[in-house]
């Protein structure tokens, strides 16, 4: 029979309430608390329960850690939960970092649960199956059971029905699959073109994440004085590539020095954008990263002077948090120079 | 991308095709290309064209970088 393993907070762990949230963490053979109810739907045998006191994880959380990973490297087990957290935040938030550091030690499945304005969500779904759970405690019984039902799958390796469907927060992975209908994409888009054209409802199959706006930047208040530098997500480099950048789903950019260049010329650099045709960006560069004009901006005086380098990686296919990781590995360059301003031009 | 750069101070202004986009991410300063392949330069039109039109929007991208704004912009262009 497959083994389990649950971890849960001082309060389910029946140590005591928030007078015990320093409790150290302790592993118990057996069941304790929700893993007496997860022991009733899971077809594995819930071998130990880990109980912490959610003070200690959150202020201790490498000691935490490493208590409960020194707990674990000696256990057999094929799959392991947490929770189910409800809207507890810093339960919800221990129950990501157990299961993420757990996963990480000992590539298994992990599950846990909580309420969807439990920060954990937002910081843990891409890692991992946080099903959406209840409120409070009230919910015990259901949230644990779709925990458990959901092991159950991965244990006998049958077909995840994806996020939706299981009950689970998306993880932000897309996977190619066949659909039971048969309909093919083109005819699903014209459906929902004219579901839409006629202001009927209609599902989109690709959602956009969740907008977090960013306050205003003030107004440059003397061009004159500025120095401006020039990004790109539409792959121009050097002929070679020096940087090897993706062509698409970009990890990787560059920063190429411009001092003294005044146009990018065909030939010295191109595009490696998979995502465009590359005809117009190859013949003038320029046209994606407009070095020329700045150029003769700088020389009227309309701005005080151009970065040194100019940016670039590759748009199509990355995901949002590469985006971000990237800009904030060029920001540090940006800001030796004193940049005040860019110029950031997207295919 | 933009909003990172922004989030860490600068002030910055994306020159995009795809509008929609642009404004669904966040950007707060949006100043239209004229396509895709080709943003600041039709290859069908004269060398001189494509300067005159490259060095207009990239004007006004540089003027919407000291504009005041309250919220999201999508800045004008005429050509």
């Amino acid at each position: 029979m497959k083994k389990a393993i649950m971890y849960v907070n001082q309060f389910f762990g029946q140590i005591g309430g928030e007078d015990k949230a320093d409790f150290k963490p302790v592993i118990k053979c057996g069941l304790v608390g929700p893993a007496v109810e997860l022991q009733k739907h899971l077809d594995a045998e819930v071998t130990h329960t880990i109980i912490c006191g959610d003070n200690f994880i959150g202020s201790n959380t490498e000691k935490a850690m490493e208590i409960i990973m020194g707990f674990l490297k000696d256990k057999e087990f094929d799959i392991f939960f947490a929770g189910p957290a409800f809207q507890a935040g810093r339960y919800g938030v221990a129950c990501g970092q157990v299961c993420k550091a757990v996963k990480e030690k000992f590539n298994i499945p992990v599950i846990t649960s909580m309420h969807i304005e439990n920060p954990g969500v937002e910081m843990f779904k891409k890692d991992m199956y946080i099903f959406k759970g209840g409120h409070s405690a009230a919910k015990m019984k259901d949230d644990v059971k779709a925990m458990a039902a959901f092991g159950n799958k991965l244990l006998k390796g049958e077909e995840n029905l994806g996020a939706d469907e299981e009950g689970y927060y998306a993880r932000g992975i897309r996977h190619q699959v066949w659909r039971k209908d048969g309909v093919m994409a083109a005819d699903r888009a014209v459906e929902m073109t004219i579901k839409k054209l006629n202001g009927k409802p209609y599902e989109t199959e690709l959602p956009m994440p969740k907008m977090d706006r960013v306050p205003i930047a003030p107004a440059i208040k003397d061009l004159s004085k500025a120095v401006i530098a020039l990004v790109t997500s539409g792959g121009i480099v050097p002929i070679d590539n020096p940087d090897r950048i993706q062509s698409a789903s970009a990890t990787r950019w560059g920063r190429y020095n411009i001092e003294g260049i005044d146009d990018l010329k065909e030939g010295v650099y191109k595009t490696i954008h998979a995502g465009y045709d590359p005809a117009a960006a190859d013949a003038d560069p320029d046209v994606v990263v407009p070095l020329d004009v700045m150029r003769a901006y700088e020389k009227e005086g309309k701005i005080g002077r151009l970065h040194n380098y100019f940016y670039s990686t590759v748009g199509t296919g990355t995901t949002q948090g590469e985006a971000a990781r990237m800009a904030n590995e060029m920001i540090p360059y940006l800001k030796e120079d004193e940049v005040d301003a860019i110029i950031l031009t997207s295919t | 991308m933009v909003k990172e750069f922004e989030r860490a101070g600068f002030t910055i202004v994306q020159m995009a095709n795809l509008i929609p986009v642009a404004k669904t991410v966040g950007s707060n300063r949006i100043v239209p290309t004229i396509s895709i392949p080709y943003p600041l330069g039709d290859p069908a039109t004269t060398k001189e064209e494509q300067w005159k039109l490259r060095y207009y929007r990239v004007g006004v991208a540089l003027d919407s970088l000291t504009t005041d704004i309250k919220e999201q912009t999508v800045f004008k262009v005429k050509i």
